[in-house]
């Protein structure tokens, strides 16, 4: 679906990214962890062509994006962004902007088709009977179904989710997460999704891409990936992994200084 | 919902239009009452009231239905373009350029030479020479830099004013008094060639604007969604720019400064009409028109004989009507801007 090879990218003069290679297959619900800074958003830009590659290249179900239209990646891409600007306008407006990349060339207005695939997203991610609210008037929990929802209606083969639950309570955390793994397993939809909890991802993810200092540090599946010292050398934090004893995925536990000190004396 | 759709808005934009030109037409010192318009106008060109009607007010209509309208389109674009609620068709420096063009062909008497032409050419070509080092300066690496351009218009804006009061303080008085009636703005225009062209290139700008609606529409959430849904942004913005630097260019060119209509209208249809570019350009465009007109019929009778800058009547009752619906929808718990 999506194959990055020796990508190195960055915002003019300065690098971010390095050597990435990266394969995400269709269908795959793939996770993208790192520490603040390391270059994770930079990947997904580089996907929906919003920074161009200095060396390497990416492919978009085996074509070069840079020879792809930004319309038709935007027909095959859809992205859940971290800032969201909140405008006066309804639930309803905004996921319709969603089809702007299927608009022919004289076309102003939405057809019927349209706005039944609008109408079908937000049943789809619950949100059906807010459509004529404001969005500027929403919970951060219903903004963030709305802007998935405008995604789906682009009627993409991938979805690009960047940091979907940050600000989030546990069960809006949970409610997205779920709803993208649902989307995932029913529609189909290959999943790249940039998470900041080690743990969600490990619940969540089939595979891990774990950045440091833009280049890919480590990648495979939770298991592989979530190996505290790993884990220890890129955040420079202690932690203690464990199996979550339900789902058997590695479980993140941090480790204050406090314990840590008592730890070692104790020791 | 305090928002209303285009079956509500539309109609009523084009009320007040209509209203704004009847009351223009039968408003002035000739006294002409409202029910003697139509047969005035059907009995032909015998009687003085005709050609007051014809040849004096509604030259002026016209006029102030390209104007007004071409400002407040320009002011949708590039307020949605830049996502500032603050920009407007005068901040890029455009009429500064215009004034310092039209100073310059008074300095030099250049009016005298092409009576008709001189003032209306030479603020066009002010207003090019700051649309074009502007564009291009911030087109180097082929992407227009939205927050260089601001900064640089809102300077070369600066400079082409101190330069303008540099001709006033050197000028003779006679010429110090048609710069400063030429800055303050007016709807006359002796040339119905002018007035027709920018009537027309108006209204063409309003056709050519809706192939950019749904652009616009995305570009309002900003300019990385904007490339998520599909946008090429560079081309557009590019072309937007082009086409509100055309529009304000003529506005300027041909009436002076007329301030405030570019920024107001734009701010009070998308208090009413909400964000969607398909709504606004058009209702603008409408409403624009109208309050110009309106406005100029109001300068030129409230203290007739003299004739006041319509630019002044713009500002006070366009900023309090502003001032009024920001106040009540701040009291109603409503947000202000809506960018």
């Amino acid at each position: 679906m999506i194959n990055i090879t020796g990508l190195a990218c960055g915002y003019g003069e300065k690098i971010v990214l390095n050597d990435i290679d990266l394969s995400i297959k269709k269908g795959q619900f793939f996770g993208i962890i790192g520490p603040n800074g390391s270059g994770k958003t930079t990947i997904l830009r580089a996907i929906t062509r919003l920074v161009r590659p200095v060396r390497g290249n990416i492919l978009l179900d085996g074509t070069d994006i840079t020879d792809l239209h930004f319309n038709e990646v935007a027909r095959k891409v859809a992205v859940v962004s971290q800032n969201m600007p909140l405008l006066a306008m309804t639930v309803r407006e905004f996921v319709l902007i969603g089809r702007i990349p299927y608009y022919k060339r004289l076309q102003f207005f939405e057809q019927g088709s349209d706005v039944a695939i609008a109408e079908k997203v937000m049943e789809m991610t619950g949100i059906l009977h807010l459509q004529e609210s404001l969005m500027s008037e929403m919970s951060a929990g219903e903004v963030q179904l709305a802007f998935i929802a405008r995604g789906l209606a682009q009627q993409p083969s991938v979805l690009l989710l960047d940091e979907p639950t940050s600000h989030l309570d546990i069960t809006h955390q949970a409610g997205i997460l779920d709803l993208v793994k649902r989307l995932n397993g029913q529609e189909g939809l290959t999943v790249v999704i940039i998470l900041h909890d080690l743990n969600l991802a490990s619940e969540y993810c089939d595979s891990l891409a774990l950045i440091d200092k833009g280049r890919i540090k480590k990648a495979g599946t939770p298991e592989e990936v979530l190996d505290y010292r790993t884990i220890e050398e890129v955040y420079k934090t202690v932690v203690v992994v464990r199996q979550n004893p339900l789902s058997m995925k590695p479980f993140v536990m941090i480790v204050s200084e406090e314990v840590k000190n008592k730890c070692e004396k104790g020791s | 919902m305090n928002r209303k759709g285009m079956t509500v808005l539309l109609p009523a934009a084009c009320i007040f239009l209509a209203s704004a030109v009847v009351v223009a037409l039968a408003s002035g010192s000739a006294g002409i009452p409202f029910r003697r318009i139509l047969s005035i106008i059907l009995e032909g060109k015998a009687t003085p009231e005709y050609s007051i009607l014809m040849d004096i007010r509604l030259p002026r209509i016209i006029l102030g239905f390209a104007v007004g309208g071409a400002l407040s389109l320009a002011g949708v674009i590039l307020q949605g373009m830049f996502r500032n609620p603050l920009v407007e068709p005068y901040t890029l420096g455009i009429s500064g350029g215009a004034a310092l063009g039209a100073a310059l062909c008074i300095i030099f008497k250049l009016h005298y030479l092409l009576p008709t032409m001189a003032l209306p050419m030479s603020g066009f070509l002010g207003a090019c020479l700051v649309i074009l080092p502007l564009y291009f300066l911030n087109m180097r690496q082929s992407v227009l830099r939205m927050q260089g351009i601001l900064l640089t218009g809102v300077m070369t804006s600066f400079i082409s004013s101190s330069l303008v009061v540099l001709i006033l303080a050197i000028s003779r008085t006679e010429e110090l008094h048609s710069i400063v009636f030429w800055i303050m703005g007016s709807l006359e225009e002796p040339s119905w060639v002018l007035i027709l062209l920018a009537a027309v290139i108006a209204v063409a700008c309003l056709f050519l604007s809706y192939f950019f609606a749904p652009v616009m529409n995305a570009l309002s959430l900003g300019e990385e969604e904007a490339i998520h849904l599909g946008i090429d942004t560079e081309r557009a913005k590019k072309q937007l720019f082009l086409m509100a630097s055309i529009l304000t260019g003529i506005s300027v060119s041909l009436t002076g400064i007329i301030g405030f209509v570019g920024l107001i209208v734009p701010h009070f249809v998308r208090i009413m009409a909400g964000y969607d570019h398909r709504r606004l350009l058009i209702i603008s465009f409408l409403t624009g028109a109208g309050f110009l007109i309106f406005c100029d019929t109001i300068a030129r009778t409230v203290i007739a004989p003299i004739e006041l800058p319509v630019g002044v009547i713009t500002g006070i009752l366009g900023g309090s009507v502003f001032i009024y619906v920001l106040s009540r929808r701040l009291l109603s718990g409503r947000s202000g801007g809506v960018l």
